[in-house]
């Protein structure tokens, strides 16, 4: 059943939208298009759609990537750097980055995913070398703290917030907060800066990024039994402003309420982030297309060996006397042909849920269930603006531009990281789906039409800029599916995530969802982690 | 009824319409002649020019005045005053408005010149038929005329002491309407007798009408931008438009003539020179013969006035984001006097794209000097301009041995921006020298002159602008260089992209003073 206007404002932006929103008439006179992943092979896969490629159709290989994200082409990066360059990776979309693609149309870059990396720490050296490679890091500091070349670093102004009906800096709901609410505030702070601190026996930290390298201990992983409003509640924070900006900051990472979050995670995003007890937020590092310029750099260094539009219907591990291997089936989605690959070591750089339908006998193998990976829906639109929304007071245009009373997360101006500041533009609008949409809503939102979507975007955006309706030339929607793995409380710590990146086999496990946490550094960590896990086996095979 | 049976009373009051109709019809001429000069300069040419046509239009009026029937002297009389009212209240607002919307500016203002002269020069005519019945026609024509030139008088005494200051060139332009106008409906009053009763009512509704609506206009001139815009910057605003990048506003007094940009003063053409002189001449007098000059905002062209000055130059690139400021010289001509018309010099270059954007490009043109006129950084896409980022970016547009000169506001009043722009330029690995000067419209102004190699000691004016520079002479351009006690140096952070701290500091500093 199609949802009516009214019911699809009120299920996505809340009541008070439908108010303000009921006015102007629904008919949107402007161009975009409706774009999602290639649902069709995923329901293909799960109604047991299995070819088999002709005998003259197969073909060895070292290495095959199921996968063209961001932990495939790292993984992809990974083994070249390892000196293995027999490998292909497998994408099943026409385009290759998943969560992190982006795209280019006339004069702009932006992106359909992730838009941002935080400067990494000293010790995340594999990432500071792949950033030294990109020109992006220009040297290092005294103690191996990255410089990063001035232009990459989001550029001041870099957020502000609509908040009783003006535009404010920063993300904090200032106006008119009490002094309760900046001792809060201040005591939030100096809490995060006590994990900042922390180190366990072996000098690790409580939150660090990838996650690999923080603790494991204890005291920090019963964090992950708490949701993190929970966390404040017990910690005795009750101002509502700081509870605003904890949720709105575990909806933007993770599409998730403050109280559905575990507070492992939610602390992470907090704490992982600071050099030390006190220091600023590491600077975040974007690109007008945002993350889609690191994918543009590892497809490029991973050259022909990346083939997009293939998608891996099934993985079959096979002993025979030749040696071990993994037969690969693909499916090129363009001429609808099968191939086959038989493959010395494969790469599962795809989400976990996808292993059981793709791995051959996976679960009664393994005995490992993928039930507790649970993954949330996003929508992004990109809005392509003949002019910037004309502002006479408050705090100018910024990079993240976040509204108060939003159920989205605002947008992101794509030309900001380009120096452009007048004329046409293209903002890009995040809107996550967190728990309270139940599966039912969900489906029905998935159902819901270009035309309706495009309206609740404006919508939405029409509350801090009501002339919008006459600016916008065109506005695409993305469709998410699948798109975030979700760090609800009792995941980080349950035994089936941390047992999911164990290989099967010949089989090697990279994706960001196997940190529990949707991160560009925890997708390239899996990548680079997995490739050494195939590197280090390569000597064995030759023998 | 015949107009003897007015009554001397009346009589008295229409001598004071006579003295009304004079001073409304010099201040129309002046307000004209004043507004031409404004706008299109050369005050002398615009002057006579306005006169002469004013006059010979009121010349017209008088013989047209022949063809009245003496029935309807009345009417017409009352019908004239309106048409004056409406067409002389609004010439001052109309053609303001028209300035910046319509190229044929001159034929518009020379219409309404004519309009108003010729409808002027019906009044008296009509005025004195319809006396002509009570009075000898030596007495008549001696008061009208006495009347006439106290009015005169009076005009050109109030135009410059009390209207102009007071009210601006708008509501002196409507407030005379006003007056027209109450003088024709009050004629609805006096000459009654004279009017047949249909024809009455509706002459007092349209002079309702008339004036309401001019009450309106005078009422809402004061909200209207320009007139706010008007008192903020105490001068007659001559042209102001929004481009997509910018308020632009021009404003005229008996000095000259000044450019705001947002609100900001960008020059006055008094003593503008001081400043181009400044900014430009530091930066090519070290060269040999300079050839290729890059100029970064400054589309008023006065910049590059000074760089033509140079006989060796062979091309001019101007990077100015706004066509509405590198193509106001072709709609204001007394810019294009003042500047000597510098863009449309076939050596020059202009190319309207954000400077960020146009340096940043790959691969582009190298160049023997830059000369940097952006505004102040009062915003964060003006303060983009000023990061250690554009002067690397400027760095690959650079020849051997070129030189940078730099505008950089106020050293004195905003000590924190000026020398952070000197830091950010030392952290990009240029040479820098600071100096200033002073130019008494800004005070004392700050600008860098910088370069990747060394930069001389010692300056000498190049021989080509010997007589022609009217304010650096040797020892003034080395003088500039000499930094008095109170603009010693600070300390201060660095302007990158990512914390604009320049910004932060012009906001701080500025908005003590402002
Ligand atoms: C809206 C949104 C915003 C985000 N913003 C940020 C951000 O700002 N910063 C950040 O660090 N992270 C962000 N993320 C998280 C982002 O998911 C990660 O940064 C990262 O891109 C994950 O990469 P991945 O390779 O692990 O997984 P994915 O991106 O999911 O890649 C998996 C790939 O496998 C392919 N695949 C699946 N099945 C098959 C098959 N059968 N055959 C072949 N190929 C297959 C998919 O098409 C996909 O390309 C965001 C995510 C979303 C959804």
């Amino acid at each position: 059943m199609r949802l009516s206007r009214r019911e699809l404002i009120a299920l996505m932006l809340g009541a008070p939208a439908v108010a303000t929103g009921c006015s102007p008439p629904p008919v949107v006179p402007l161009h975009g298009e409706l774009f999602g992943q290639s649902f069709d092979i995923g329901h293909r896969l799960r109604d047991g759609f299995r070819p088999r490629p002709a005998d003259d159709q197969w073909r060895d290989v070292q290495v095959a990537i199921v996968g063209g994200g961001a932990a495939g082409l790292s993984a992809g990066r990974a083994l070249l750097q390892g000196k293995c360059d027999d490998f292909v990776v497998l994408e099943l979309e026409p385009v290759a980055g998943g969560t992190s693609r982006s795209e280019k149309k006339g004069d702009f870059a932006y992106p359909w995913g992730a838009h941002y990396v935080p400067v990494p720490l000293a010790d995340n050296v594999p990432l500071i070398r792949l950033f030294t490679e990109m020109g992006v890091v220009e040297s290092l500091a005294a103690d191996g703290s990255p410089i990063v070349a001035e232009q990459y670093l989001c550029r001041d102004p870099e957020e502000r917030l609509f908040y009783q009906g003006e535009w404010i800096e920063g993300l904090y709901p200032a106006t008119g907060a009490s002094v309760d609410d900046h001792v809060q505030l201040k005591a939030f702070r100096e809490l995060i800066d006590t994990f900042a601190a922390w180190r366990d026996s072996t000098g690790r930290r409580a939150f660090a990024i990838p996650t690999s390298l923080a603790t494991d201990d204890k005291e920090i992983m019963e964090l992950d039994k708490l949701s993190m409003a929970d966390w404040l509640r017990y910690e005795g924070f009750n101002s509502a402003r700081l509870h605003w900006l904890v949720d709105y900051s575990c909806r933007d990472d993770y599409g998730l309420s403050a109280e559905t979050t575990s507070a492992w995670a939610g602390l992470l995003y907090f704490a992982s982030r600071l050099r030390a007890p006190g220091a600023d937020h590491q600077p975040l590092i974007s690109w007008p297309e945002g993350n889609g310029r690191i994918i543009n750099h590892l497809a490029e260094v991973v050259g022909p060996r990346l083939q997009t539009g293939m998608a891996v219907t099934q993985l079959t591990p096979v002993t025979s006397d030749r040696g071990d291997f993994v037969e690969v089936t693909c499916f090129n989605t363009q001429t609808q042909s099968v191939t086959g690959l038989r493959a010395r070591h494969v790469i599962f750089a795809a989400p976990q849920f996808l292993a059981p339908r793709l791995i051959t006998e996976f679960t009664e193998r393994t005995k490992r269930k993928t039930d507790e990976f649970e993954y949330g829906s996003w929508f992004v639109a990109n809005l392509h603006l003949k002019d910037r929304p004309k502002q006479q007071q408050g705090y100018p245009l910024c990079w993240d531009n976040v509204m108060f009373r939003s159920r989205s997360l605002g947008y992101v101006v794509a030309t900001h990281q380009a120096g452009r500041d007048y004329g046409p533009t293209v903002l890009t609008w995040y809107y996550p789906f967190t728990e309270s949409h139940t599966r039912e809503i969900r489906e029905k939102l998935l159902k819901a039409t270009w035309a309706d979507l495009a309206d609740v975007v404006l919508t939405d955006l029409e509350v801090p800029h009501p002339q919008i309706r006459q600016l916008v030339e065109r506005l695409d929607i993305f469709r998410w599916g699948h798109a975030m793995i979700r760090p609800k409380p009792g995941f980080i710590a349950s035994q089936q995530r941390r047992e999911a990146r164990h290989p099967d086999g010949r089989i090697h496990f990279a994706n960001t969802d196997l940190s529990g946490v949707a991160l560009f550094e925890e997708a390239f960590d899996h990548g680079c982690r997995a490739a050494d896990e195939v590197l280090s086996m390569l000597p064995q095979d030759r023998v | 009824m015949s107009a003897g049976s007015m009554n001397r009373a009346p009589l008295v009051l229409l001598y004071l319409n006579v003295l009304i109709i004079a001073t409304c019809g010099l201040v129309y001429e002046l307000l004209a002649g004043t507004l031409a000069s404004y706008l299109l300069g050369d005050s002398v040419t615009q002057f006579s020019l306005v006169i002469g046509l004013y006059l010979s239009a009121m010349g017209a009026g008088a013989w047209i005045s022949r063809f009245v029937a003496d029935k309807s002297l009345a009417r017409c009389f009352i019908e004239v005053e309106l048409g004056v009212a409406l067409v002389g209240g609004l010439s001052a607002p109309l053609l303001f408005a028209a300035f910046s919307r319509v190229d044929i500016f001159g034929v518009v203002l020379y219409g309404f010149v004519f309009a108003i002269g010729s409808l002027v020069g019906l009044e008296l005519p009509l005025l004195m038929r319809l006396l002509k019945e009570h009075l000898d026609f030596e007495d008549l024509v001696s008061r009208v005329l006495a009347f006439d030139y106290i009015g005169a008088l009076l005009a050109s005494l109030m135009f410059p002491i009390f209207l102009v200051p007071r009210l601006g060139l708008i509501r002196t332009s409507l407030l005379c309407g006003l007056l027209n106008a109450v003088v024709g409906v009050w004629g609805t009053y006096l000459l009654r007798p004279l009017l047949n009763r249909h024809g009455l009512l509706s002459l007092r509704i349209r002079g309702a009408l008339v004036i309401g609506l001019l009450l309106i206009a005078f009422v809402q001139a004061e909200t209207l931008t320009k007139l706010s815009e008007e008192s903020a910057l105490g001068h007659a605003v001559i042209h102001a438009e929004t481009t997509q990048y910018q308020r632009l506003v021009l404003t005229r007094s008996e000095q000259g003539f000044r450019l705001y940009l947002n609100g900001h003063l960008q020059f006055n053409s008094m003593d503008e020179y001081r400043y181009h002189e400044a900014l430009v001449h530091p930066a090519l007098s070290p060269i040999k013969s300079p050839k290729q000059i890059l100029v970064l905002g400054g589309g008023d062209g006065l910049a590059v006035r000074e760089i033509l000055r140079y006989p060796s130059i062979e091309s001019v690139t101007l990077v100015d984001i706004d066509p509405g400021m590198t193509t106001l010289a072709d709609r204001f001509p007394p810019l294009a006097e003042l500047s000597k018309a510098s863009l449309r010099d076939p050596r020059v270059t202009v190319i309207n794209e954000d400077a960020f954007i146009w340096t940043g490009r790959a691969n582009g043109p190298k160049f023997d000097a830059v000369v940097i006129d952006f505004p102040d950084p009062g915003n964060f896409a003006i303060g983009k301009l000023y990061t250690t980022r554009f002067y690397r970016m400027l760095r690959d547009r650079l020849n051997d041995g070129a030189m940078i000169s730099i505008q950089c506001t106020s050293p004195l009043v905003a000590p924190k921006s000026y020398w952070c722009i000197v830091s950010t330029l030392e952290a990009t690995g240029y040479q820098v020298r600071p100096y200033h000067a002073p130019v008494p419209t800004f005070g004392e102004w700050g600008f860098i002159l910088a370069s990747a190699g060394p930069i001389p000691d010692q300056l000498a004016l190049s021989k080509d602008l010997t007589g022609k520079s009217r304010f650096l002479n040797d020892e003034v351009l080395n003088g500039m260089f000499v930094l008095p006690h109170d603009l010693v140096r600070v300390k201060t952070d660095i302007n990158q992209l990512n914390n604009q701290a320049l910004v932060h500091y012009y906001d701080e500093e500025w908005g003590v003073w402002k």
